[in-house]
């Protein structure tokens, strides 16, 4: 009896241990709104689409990331591209690229569908707002990094981050 | 108006009037506002504990916060359901503070010093029978727990009050067992007398076994964790202060933390030797106040250590363990003393 009387104090005096090391160790705490964290790298935030190294637009309006969508959010319509008017390399260019960010789940297939790595998800992830309005995605939007990409690192192979 | 009140009183005590009522201000007011100060060690010490911060938006280092709290609490809208006891639902939060401030009336914390060819001691009241007026008050405040649970008229306070006081009246026995070690040593109840006895060796090394029953009891007596069971809020949603909000509730706080002001002094006067300073040259108050702080950190320390107890546990830890040691150690120390 008085063996496990022992041994019990010495349970209590180590659980008071763990927790005196706890007090001296630096709390874990990031104090958010002053100090952001730094977001894994393949982190699934907002979507940003992508510009070449000549700074035209990669997207080439082939829809295939609306179409790969599961929750249908991305809305694109193709216009083609003249001698005057280039703004992506290929034949054709998205006249109209809106995704609605309240609708879409933030699964990355339309940055998987992609065959000119144009559409990507990046770390954004502070995506509140007072206004639904403001949820449509519009190029406008989405093309706010200017060339070169400096998007992602080593995934896409032209893309690089520029925040780190 | 001094005059007006004055002129009921005997010329030769009057001195002894004035000097009485400057003092019963000055603990209220004071141990009152320790109150929100405990708070926010707590809460740090609690953040820390848990690696973590703790409040700090407030003010700095967070110092505002429990008058924020306060605030908060003072202007929330009281409710009171319809099938309560109005009068005893009223009664019981004071109940609660009247008692655990008039506890802390005989605590002294410190020596006494000569004003105006007055000698003013720093204590409330310097009672023949200190010990037993705090145990007899500190016993007094079950009553405002019971109240709060029995005019609530809700099963979860009902449970939460007969908790209280079934605990508290079982571990009302060990606390008074292991202090009664310490008196037999001492021959006296005055709390005065029991330090002065220690200006050589405080009693925790005389008396270790008895310093840790008492304190294990007295956080049992405060309804601190890992002895909170009267407010468990897993199987009794906040025990017998569910139904109180705003500045009720405050009170119910207040009081347990003017109570575990009153736990810490008390084991500071009968086991680490009050005010006395053992060499180190600091102020026997600061003395006093130093031993306190570090006691209180430590109740904080064990509630954000240890898990609750359970119930059937509690009893049983209280009766057949506690109360079984105590006994023990007084019969040896009497034995001791006698011999």
């Amino acid at each position: 009896m008085i063996q496990g009387a022992i041994a019990g104090v010495k349970n209590l005096l180590i659980g008071m241990g763990v927790t005196f090391k706890n007090m001296v160790t630096k709390p874990v705490t990031i104090q958010y709104p002053e100090v952001k964290r730094t977001m894994p790298e393949r982190y699934r935030g907002r979507h940003f689409l992508n510009r070449d190294e000549n700074g035209l637009e990669r997207c080439v309006g082939c829809s295939l990331c609306s179409i790969n969508c599961p929750v249908g959010c991305i809305h694109v319509v193709s216009a083609e591209n003249t001698e005057e008017n280039r703004v992506s390399p290929g034949e054709r260019y998205a006249a109209v690229y809106e995704i609605n960010l309240l609708r879409c789940i933030y699964c990355g297939y339309c940055e998987e569908a992609c065959p000119v790595d144009a559409v990507v998800l990046r770390e954004h992830y502070e995506l509140a707002d007072y206004d639904r309005d403001k949820y449509i995605a519009t190029k406008e939007d989405l093309l706010v990094y200017p060339e070169p990409n400096q998007f992602r690192v080593n995934i896409l192979g032209n893309t690089e981050r520029t925040n780190k | 108006m001094w005059d007006d009140v004055l002129q009921f009183i005997d010329p030769a005590l009057q001195p002894e009037f004035i000097i009485g009522t400057v003092k019963a201000v000055v603990i209220a007011v004071g141990l009152l506002s320790v109150v929100p100060g405990l708070v926010w060690l707590e809460r740090r010490l609690m953040g820390r504990f848990q690696v973590r911060l703790g409040p700090n938006r407030v003010g700095p280092l967070g110092l505002g916060q429990p008058f924020a709290d306060s605030i908060k609490l003072l202007f929330k809208e009281s409710i009171i359901q319809s099938s309560a006891d109005k009068f005893l639902y009223h009664l019981a939060p004071a109940v609660v503070v009247f008692t655990a401030i008039v506890t802390f009336a005989v605590i002294p914390f410190g020596g006494s010093f000569t004003v105006f060819e007055q000698e003013i001691g720093l204590w409330g009241a310097n009672v023949n029978s200190g010990i037993l007026f705090v145990f007899a008050i500190s016993g007094m405040g079950i009553y405002g727990m019971v109240l709060a649970g029995l005019a609530s008229n809700n099963k979860y306070s009902l449970m939460g009050g007969l908790r209280s006081s079934a605990q508290m009246i079982s571990y009302e026995l060990a606390l008074g067992l292991s202090a009664l070690s310490v008196i037999v040593l001492t021959g006296s109840l005055n709390l005065i007398d029991l330090v002065e006895s220690q200006k050589n060796l405080p009693y925790i090394l005389v008396q270790p076994l008895a310093f840790l029953l008492f304190f294990v009891a007295g956080i049992a007596e405060t309804n601190r964790a890992p002895f909170d069971l009267p407010e468990a809020e897993q199987e009794l949603v906040a025990g017998f202060h569910t139904e109180y909000t705003g500045m009720k509730f405050a009170m119910f706080f207040m009081g347990e933390y003017v109570n575990m002001v009153t736990m810490s002094a008390l084991v500071t006067l009968l086991f680490l030797g009050g005010w006395n300073t053992y060499g180190i040259p600091v102020w026997p108050i600061i003395a006093f106040s130093g031993k306190v702080f570090f006691l209180l950190c430590v109740f904080i320390w064990l509630r954000s250590t240890f898990p609750r107890l359970r119930y059937d546990r509690l009893m049983t830890f209280g009766w057949k363990v506690l109360l079984p040691l105590c006994l023990l150690n007084l019969l040896i120390t009497a034995v001791i003393k006698v011999l």
